[in-house]
């Protein structure tokens, strides 16, 4: 796949020599899981919740995947089932470097979940009637919204800011949060009214 | 059958029907989990949905490993979380290889213009869906907007406003 490999961007930018490709490639591995480790550690609240902490990590500060790309994936791993933190991570992942990079950034985002419920398993912690715990979350969960605005704001800025933008994110609000309508038909149509749309823009 | 082949089975069914995430797949757990194999009682259910609300993870994968360590001990638990993992991660690949050769076809970019805006329609949406059961009182709105403003003007790192609000959240209820 000669496309792929040029998204090896690590590779190509810092300019190292063949034999130190390894030691990149392995430090960029680790970089990685250790990533996709405390998005994992830290998506409270449901999947849209990590959606701010890729967002910072993969697209803002490493720059390994542009944002158009970005919300791409977020439309692909809602067609697909499965969580969408799960489904993301993989696709970054692979994107990334390839079967290994998906099986790395899956583990690394599943794993801190699965400590976590074992810890709880094991020990028969009553997590839940913990008052202090109970607290913390009163203020966390508030804390998700205010990231997700924020994320909104943020993919927001670089797009178009036409009227035909705005009524179509406000419809898809309207159609989700008080018609209940489900994600994957949302995506299907839009993408079918883009292709009807936007055709002639590109050239079609 | 196999004890650990049933939990495995059983999961990879969930994980692979699993549309919507979150909360949508709850039916489906407890369908499987409760009154099909009746692993879990009903009561043991809803703590695991407590559980996973307050636990980092997907919902799936808390429920998962939950179920597996109860039933079948530590396999039981790898088998589970592996069992919901297992069709998503295969089908993103196959996804992602045919995604990345079409991605600049003309077509796709005329069909992904449609879908961006839809997508941050869709991601606002759950920020609405979040704030119901988010915003309590006028305090829990004031920490809100404290982290609007923390990671938008100050730029401060999303996890540290998600530590900040835990801390908050401890010092006000």
């Amino acid at each position: 796949m000669t496309k792929k490999r040029k998204s090896y961007r690590i590779f190509r930018n810092n300019g190292v020599g063949y034999s130190k490709k390894g030691i990149e490639a392995m430090k960029d591995l680790i970089k990685l899981f250790s990533i996709f480790f405390r998005i994992g550690a830290f998506t409270l609240g449901g999947g849209y919740a990590m959606i701010p902490l890729i967002q910072e990590e993969i697209v803002e500060k490493n720059k390994w995947i542009e944002e158009d790309e970005f919300m791409d994936v977020i439309a692909l791993s809602q067609t697909i089932p499965g969580a969408l933190a799960i489904n993301s991570s993989t696709y970054v992942g692979y994107r990334m470097f390839g079967l290994k990079g998906a099986l790395l950034a899956c583990t690394a985002t599943i794993l801190p979940s699965i400590l976590m419920i074992l810890l709880i398993a094991v020990f028969f912690i009553q997590f839940h009637q913990m008052h202090a715990v109970e607290a913390a979350f009163k203020g966390i969960r508030p804390a998700v919204v205010a990231l997700i605005v924020g994320a909104v704001l943020k993919l927001g800025k670089n797009m178009p800011r036409t009227k035909r933008n705005l009524f179509w994110i406000l419809g898809v609000v309207v159609l989700i949060a008080f018609f209940r309508i489900h994600p994957i038909p949302i995506i299907i149509g839009s993408g079918l009214l883009g292709f009807v749309l936007f055709r002639r823009e590109q050239g079609l | 059958m196999n004890i650990i082949l049933e939990i495995f089975i059983t999961f990879v069914k969930i994980g692979g029907f699993s549309f919507g995430g979150g909360l949508a797949m709850l039916p489906l757990i407890e369908k499987e989990v409760v009154i099909n194999h009746q692993w879990l009682t009903a009561k043991e259910f809803v703590d695991i949905i407590a559980i996973a609300e307050m636990t980092p993870g997907p919902i799936a994968i808390n429920t998962s490993t939950f179920v597996g360590y109860k039933v079948a001990g530590y396999p039981g638990a790898l088998a589970g979380s592996i069992g919901v993992t297992i069709v998503s991660f295969i089908l993103v690949i196959l996804v992602a290889r045919y995604f990345l050769r079409v991605k600049d076809a003309k077509e796709t970019k005329a069909v992904f213009e449609g879908i961006r805006p839809a997508v941050l329609g869709m991601i606002l949406s759950a920020g609405i869906s979040v704030g119901k059961t988010a915003f309590i009182d006028y305090k829990s709105v004031l920490i809100s907007l404290l982290v609007l403003f923390s990671i938008n003007r100050l730029k401060l790192h999303p996890i540290l406003s998600i530590l900040g609000a835990g801390v908050l959240g401890t010092l006000l209820y």
